[in-house]
């Protein structure tokens, strides 16, 4: 196939797969094990994956926000790559949370209701400026890479393989989004005023992150999930590593009431976004390119 | 008839059309199952959106060497490295002006290190082969390249990242 003909690389297709809501495309975890071990919960399997897709769906469409928008193109370029990136990640967790039930990637992402999904509160959140964007990014991916970092040791194959792929990934988002905190916290004054009201405002919302879930508490018995609150410290460690490079203090804000967003209860950024994110499966049902 | 597996290594990635998909380590396996190719592929990036292209073209090449019945799989553990890509895939990068990665980064035990300064990799110019180059940034047209200048030709490149 010609690579530098793009409308035949759209349709030259016998299986009519291509991107975007309503393609058809399906992208099969084959010859990786797709049954758990025997002693795992499918059900608890799928609320754990769909906790760790949404995450990713979520921040990911955040960041796809920011395109077109960014200070400069060399940004643009890193923060589109890293949704892409964390698109990945939801896509093979929510195919695997799919396959219980038998429902497919497209049906979690666009089929849901904003109370259907399972992401932290944190990732949903609407992003004030570029120093948000960055402290946001760099809380989530250090948390995320802490967890995968150690998920790719699970007893599920399919978690374990999606985990050790996405650790190369996170590395260099998490390597990204901190230098960009240092480099705004230990900038001009201005620089250092957005990024400092940033993290305060953030660092008070990471609580959510620690919380073990029923079912994570259930699964990080079977060898299958990561409890989070193993993962704090290695997190609050980075976290004051970067926070000292930046020049930044710790927030001398109360920690907030951890969200509930593993438990579907969300703050009133998430149906805005979900909104956004359906409006194509929602205005032509069932539609195809 | 070609062999399967030859026809399968003629294959060009979509995105850097100068090295075959054998020769950065995305084909990882071709074999026959009765009337069935089976090619096995592994992407370089979990969201990386010429995947599709590289299966389809795959597909077309067998199907047009004559073979029925083809089937391509994704596999995603192992994860892909660049530490698989050939000799002659990176010889084929240079020549067309990116600079092919070093060794993957191996990991001591314990977290994941953070790096807060460029990372320490002494990556040359590929036009005039200054040794020392600076990033621009790390992530350049797709997740696999970064962009960097060289201070002695001044000329930008990208760099293929090591993971």
């Amino acid at each position: 196939m010609a690579f530098d003909d793009a409308y035949a690389a759209l349709t030259d297709h016998e299986d009519d797969a291509r991107w975007a809501f309503g393609t058809g495309f399906t992208d099969p975890l084959i010859d990786v094990p797709d049954a758990p071990p025997d002693d795992v919960d499918v059900a608890d399997l799928s609320a754990y994956c769909l906790m760790l897709g949404d995450d990713a769906l979520i921040l990911s469409h955040r960041l796809q926000q920011w395109v077109t928008r960014a200070p400069e193109l060399e940004d643009e370029l890193a923060v589109a790559n890293i949704a892409l990136d964390l698109l990945g990640q939801a896509r093979l967790l929510l195919t695997r949370a799919g396959q219980g039930s038998h429902l497919s990637e497209d049906d979690l992402a666009f089929g849901r209701d904003a109370g259907e999904f399972r992401n932290v509160c944190l990732a949903e959140r609407a992003d004030e400026d570029f120093a948000f964007l960055v402290g946001r990014l760099f809380l989530l991916v250090t948390w995320r890479l802490a967890v995968l970092d150690r998920l790719s040791g699970s007893r599920d194959p399919m978690l374990a393989a999606i985990a050790a792929k996405g650790v190369k990934e996170l590395t260099y988002h998490r390597d990204y989004a901190a230098q960009w905190v240092v480099r705004l916290g230990d900038g001009t004054p201005e620089s250092h005023r957005r990024m400092s009201a940033a993290m305060t405002a953030l660092l008070p919302l990471t609580g959510e992150l620690f919380v073990t879930h029923p079912v994570e508490s259930r699964l990080a018995a079977a060898g299958v999930a990561v409890d989070p609150a193993a993962v704090r410290d290695e997190f609050t460690a980075i976290v004051g590593q970067v926070l000292s490079a930046a020049t930044l203090s710790a927030s001398d804000q109360p920690p907030a009431e951890p969200g509930r967003g593993r438990d579907g209860e969300h703050t009133t950024a998430l149906p805005e976004i979900v909104g956004e994110m359906q409006a194509v499966a929602h205005g032509v049902p069932g539609g195809v390119w | 008839m070609k062999e399967a597996a030859q026809v399968v290594a003629s294959v060009v990635d979509p995105e850097l059309p100068m090295v075959t998909l054998a020769e950065l380590g995305v084909v990882r396996e071709v074999r026959e199952e009765g009337a069935t190719v089976v090619v096995t592929v592994t992407p370089t990036y979990s969201g990386c959106p010429a995947m599709e292209s590289i299966r389809s073209d795959i597909r077309f090449s067998l199907l047009r060497a004559g073979y029925a019945e083809v089937d391509v799989r994704t596999v995603i553990a192992p994860a892909w490295t660049t530490d698989w890509i050939s000799e002659s895939g990176r010889r084929k990068l240079a020549e067309a002006g990116i600079a092919p990665p070093g060794p993957a980064p191996r990991r001591a035990a314990g977290p994941v290190p953070l790096t807060l300064t460029t990372r320490p990799v002494a990556v040359a110019c590929p036009r005039c082969g200054h040794a020392e180059t600076s990033v621009v940034t790390p992530f350049g047209a797709t997740a696999c390249r970064e962009l960097r200048r060289c201070p002695a030709c001044r000329e930008p490149f990208e760099h293929m990242k090591e993971i």
